[in-house]
C-alpha cells in the first residue's frame, strides 16, 4: 500500500522531469531572432527560414519582431532581463555601440563571413578604434534620384549627369511643363538633410575621405566642399513645389505616385512604396557630379546588422547562422524579396527589380560612403545630425545661408569634439 | 458639558477616515506624488555610463547658463508664453461671446451649436493635426481655393512651414480644437444666474449690452478666472499637437518648439540624439516651477480678490 502510494508521485515527477528536459531541449535547437523590421514576417518565415534549413534543417529560426518605435527600448529591458533572443538585429552606429559596451553583443571577431564585407560596410557596428566587431552587416539603403519616365519621355529629356545637366533638365521642366521638377518637402525637415545634403553632398566631399576627415579633425564643415554642397541645395529652391516648406514626405511620395512630379530625391526604400502606387515606369540616377569623367561617390548606407546575444546559449547555432548570412545565397533572398534595402557582401548580386538593380549598380561605378554625422559625430551636445536636419532645412528655405549653416555646424562639432578643436 | 462629565473617555480611532480616504491617497501617491518626487530628484543627478551620481543643481545651471541648452530652453519658454498668450486673447474671449449667445432665449437650435463648437475638443489631437494640415496643405488642401473664391487668394500661403506663422497657425488649430471647453463652462454660470436679478436690472432700465456688463461679467468672473488657470497649466504642459503636425524637432528652426516637445527630445533623445533621463528630469522639473509659480501668483493676486455669490 505505502508502495504504491509513494511510488505513484515518483513516477509523475519523472515524466514531468522528462517533459522539462524535452522542453528544454527542443529550445535550445531554436534561435530567436530579435528585429524591428516587423513588415519582413513573412519574407522571414517564407522565404528565409526555408532557404536556411534546406542546408541546415537541425536548427530552428523565430523571427520575433518588435514595432521599430518600441524596438530599442524594448530590446534593453529584454537583454537586461536576460530574456532576449539569440539574434540581435543590430541598429547602426551607437546604439548597438552602447549595447556591445554593456556587454550584451558578442564580439563577432574571427567570424568568417566577415570576410565578405568591405570596411566601410562594418564601420557601423565596429568600436571606435576598430578592433572589435560585435554585428554582420545586413543590409543598406543607397541615395540617389527616382524620375518619371513618362515625363522625361514627353519632355524629351535624358537622364543628368553632371550638376550642369541636372539643373538645364530642372529648367526644362519649369519651364516647359506644369509637373513640379523636385519634389521634395522641408516640413519634416529629415529629407533635407537625408534626402538633399547626404545624398549630393558625398560628390562634394569626396566619400570616405572627407567623412574620416571631419572624424579625425583635418577637415571641417566650413571648408569649400561642405559649403559647397548648402550652395547647391539652396539652387534647389526654385524647382520645389508651391509651399514646399509645409510639404510633408508623405505629401512628396504621394505627388510623385500621382504623376505630378518629375524628380524625387530619394532613398532607395521609396521603391518599394512607388512600385505599389505609381502606375508608370519610373527610373533612378546617381547624384550628379560636377563634371563629365569625375568619380561619383554615393552614399551607400548601413542601416541593419544583425548580432549575436552575448547570453545566448546557442552561440555555435548562431554563429552557423551569420555565416549564411554573409552568403551570396542570403544576399540574393533578401535583395529581391525587399527591393530597396541592400546586401553588403561583395558577392556579385542578381537583383530583378529594375529600379534597385540601377540603384545597386552605382557601387561598381562609384565610390561607397555612409551618411557623415553617423559615426562618433552625433555623440554630443549640440546633436550633429538634429543641426543638420535644421540647418539643411533653412538653407533651403532661403532663411539661412550657406555660409551661415556651415559655420553654424561647425560651431556646434567644436564644442565638445576634441579633434575639431 | 458632557465632556466635562466624563474627560478621560477616549474618543474611538476614526478608522472611518481611514477606510474612506485610503484608496484614493494610495492611487494619488503612487501615480502622482511618487512620479513627482522621484523626477525632483533625478533632476539632481548624472548619469554617465551606466553610473549615476548626485551633482546637485548642475542640470540646472546647464539648462539656463550653457548656450547649448539655454537657447533652446529660452526658445521653447518664449514660444510657450506666445502660445499661451494666443489662446487668451482668442480662445477664452471667443469662449465667453460663443456662451453668451448660446444662453440668449431667443437663440433656436442652441443645443445643435453647442455639441458642434464642442465636438472638436472630444477628438484626438492626432486627428486634428492630420485634418488641419490637409486643410492647409498647399498641396491638396482646401483653404488656398477658398480663399481665392472669396478673393483673398494672395494672402495663402504655407503657413505651417513658415518660420514666422508655423506657431501662429498652431495656436489657431489649438484654439480651435480646446473653445468649447471654457464655453461650457462659462455657459454653465450664465444659466446659474437667477432670472430674477436680470429682470431687476432690465426694470432699472438697463439694456442688453449694460446687463452684461454690469450683472453677468461680475457674476462668472470666478469662472473666467478659473478658465485661465486651466488655459495656463494645458498651455504649459502642450505637447501633443506640435508633436503630431511638427514632429519633435518641432521645426522649421524650433519656432514651434515647446516647452513639452523640449523635454520629449532631451528625456527620450531623437532620432541620433540619446536621450538622458537626468537632464529630461530637470527640464520636466522646471515646467512644473514655471506652472507652479504661475499658479500662486494667481491665486495671491487674483483668486482672492475675487467674491463669489451665492443665490
Amino acid at each position: 500500500m505505502l508502495k504504491v502510494r509513494s511510488a505513484l508521485p515518483h513516477k509523475t515527477l519523472t515524466c514531468l522531469a522528462a517533459l522539462m528536459l524535452a522542453g528544454t531541449a527542443s529550445a535550445s535547437n531554436t534561435l530567436y531572432v530579435e528585429s524591428w523590421r516587423s513588415d519582413d514576417a513573412n519574407i522571414w518565415s517564407d522565404t528565409i527560414i526555408p532557404a536556411f534549413n534546406k542546408h541546415y534543417p537541425d536548427i530552428k529560426l523565430q523571427f520575433a519582431p518588435t514595432p521599430p518605435t518600441d524596438y530599442n527600448s524594448a530590446l534593453q529591458a529584454k537583454l537586461q532581463a536576460g530574456s532576449a533572443g539569440d539574434i540581435i538585429t543590430c541598429r547602426p552606429f551607437d546604439a548597438s555601440l552602447q549595447l556591445f559596451k554593456s556587454g550584451y553583443l558578442e564580439s563577432l571577431n574571427g567570424l568568417e563571413g566577415l570576410n565578405d564585407f568591405s570596411d566601410v560596410a562594418k564601420s557601423a557596428w565596429v568600436t571606435d578604434d576598430g578592433s572589435e566587431q560585435f554585428c554582420l552587416p545586413m543590409a543598406s539603403v543607397i541615395h540617389g534620384f527616382i524620375y518619371n519616365k513618362e515625363i522625361f519621355e514627353e519632355l524629351n529629356l535624358s537622364v543628368p549627369n553632371t550638376q550642369k545637366e541636372f539643373f538645364d533638365t530642372l529648367a526644362t521642366i519649369k519651364s516647359e511643363s506644369r509637373y513640379t521638377p523636385l519634389d521634395m518637402g522641408t516640413a519634416d525637415q529629415w529629407e533635407a538633410a537625408t534626402m538633399g545634403f547626404q545624398n549630393i553632398g558625398p560628390n562634394f566631399w569626396k566619400g570616405e575621405t572627407g567623412r574620416k576627415g571631419l572624424i579625425d579633425g583635418s577637415a571641417k564643415l566650413t571648408d569649400q566642399p561642405y559649403v559647397d554642397t548648402w550652395k547647391e541645395l539652396a539652387k534647389w529652391k526654385p524647382y520645389l513645389g508651391r509651399g514646399f516648406e509645409a510639404q510633408k514626405y508623405s505629401d512628396s511620395q504621394n505627388l510623385f505616385t500621382l504623376g505630378r512630379a518629375a524628380i524625387y530625391p530619394a532613398g532607395s526604400w521609396d521603391i518599394q512604396t512607388f512600385n505599389n502606387q505609381a502606375d508608370f515606369e519610373f527610373g533612378a540616377f546617381k547624384p550628379p557630379v560636377l563634371k563629365e569623367g569625375d568619380t561619383c561617390y554615393i552614399s551607400d548606407h548601413t542601416d541593419i546588422g544583425i548580432g549575436i546575444n552575448a547570453a545566448s546559449k546557442n552561440k555555435e547555432a548562431a554563429k552557423i547562422f551569420l555565416n549564411w548570412m554573409a552568403s551570396a545565397e542570403f544576399g540574393a533572398l533578401f535583395a529581391n524579396a525587399v527591393p530597396g534595402f541592400f546586401p553588403l557582401s561583395n558577392h556579385t548580386i542578381a537583383i530583378k527589380d529594375p529600379v534597385a538593380k540601377e540603384f545597386i549598380s552605382w557601387r561598381s561605378q562609384c565610390e561607397s560612403t555612409i551618411r557623415n554625422s553617423y559615426q562618433i559625430l552625433s555623440r554630443g551636445t549640440p546633436n550633429l545630425e538634429n543641426q543638420l536636419w535644421n540647418v539643411s532645412a533653412q538653407v533651403i528655405n532661403g532663411t539661412m545661408t550657406p555660409e551661415e549653416a556651415a559655420s553654424e555646424t561647425q560651431k556646434g562639432l567644436e564644442q565638445w569634439y576634441a579633434p575639431q578643436q | 458639558m458632557s465632556s466635562s462629565i466624563q474627560p478621560e473617555e477616549k474618543k474611538p480611532f476614526p478608522w472611518h477616515l481611514i477606510v474612506f480616504l485610503g484608496p484614493g491617497l494610495l492611487i494619488y501617491v503612487t501615480f502622482s506624488v511618487y512620479p513627482l518626487l522621484d523626477t525632483l530628484i533625478l533632476s539632481l543627478y548624472q548619469e554617465q555610463s551606466g553610473e549615476s551620481y548626485f551633482v546637485g543643481l548642475e542640470n540646472f545651471v546647464t539648462l539656463v547658463t550653457d548656450e547649448n541648452w539655454s537657447s533652446a530652453f529660452w526658445n521653447a519658454l518664449s514660444n510657450n508664453f506666445q502660445f499661451f498668450a494666443f489662446h487668451m486673447l482668442l480662445q477664452n474671449p471667443i469662449g465667453l461671446i460663443l456662451a453668451v449667445l448660446l444662453s440668449s432665449p431667443k437663440l433656436r437650435l442652441a443645443g445643435t451649436y453647442r455639441t458642434l463648437i464642442f465636438m472638436p475638443t472630444m477628438l484626438s489631437v492626432v486627428i486634428i493635426g492630420f485634418v488641419w494640415q490637409l486643410i492647409l496643405s498647399p498641396i491638396w488642401g482646401i483653404s488656398e481655393e477658398f480663399l481665392y473664391n472669396i478673393g483673398l487668394g494672395q494672402f495663402f500661403d504655407a503657413w505651417l512651414g513658415k518660420e514666422g506663422s508655423a506657431l501662429v497657425t498652431l495656436s489657431f488649430i489649438s484654439v480651435w480644437q480646446f473653445v468649447g471647453i471654457p464655453m461650457m463652462l462659462i455657459y454653465a454660470t450664465l444659466l446659474n444666474i437667477p432670472d430674477d436679478i436680470i429682470d431687476a436690472s432690465t426694470v432699472d432700465g438697463a439694456n442688453a449690452f449694460q446687463t452684461f456688463l454690469y450683472i453677468k461679467l461680475p457674476l462668472i468672473l470666478p469662472t473666467i478666472a478659473m478658465v485661465s488657470i486651466l488655459t495656463f497649466v494645458a498651455n504649459f504642459n502642450a505637447f501633443e499637437l506640435i508633436y503630431a503636425v511638427k514632429g519633435a524637432l518641432a521645426g522649421p528652426n524650433f519656432s514651434t518648439d515647446l516647452l513639452g516637445t523640449f523635454f520629449y527630445r532631451t528625456f527620450f533623445g531623437f532620432q541620433l540624439q540619446q536621450g538622458s533621463s537626468t537632464m529630461g528630469a530637470a527640464v520636466a522639473t522646471l515646467m512644473f516651477l514655471i506652472i507652479l509659480v504661475g499658479v500662486m501668483l494667481f491665486l495671491f493676486f487674483v483668486q482672492r480678490r475675487i467674491q463669489r455669490f451665492q443665490f
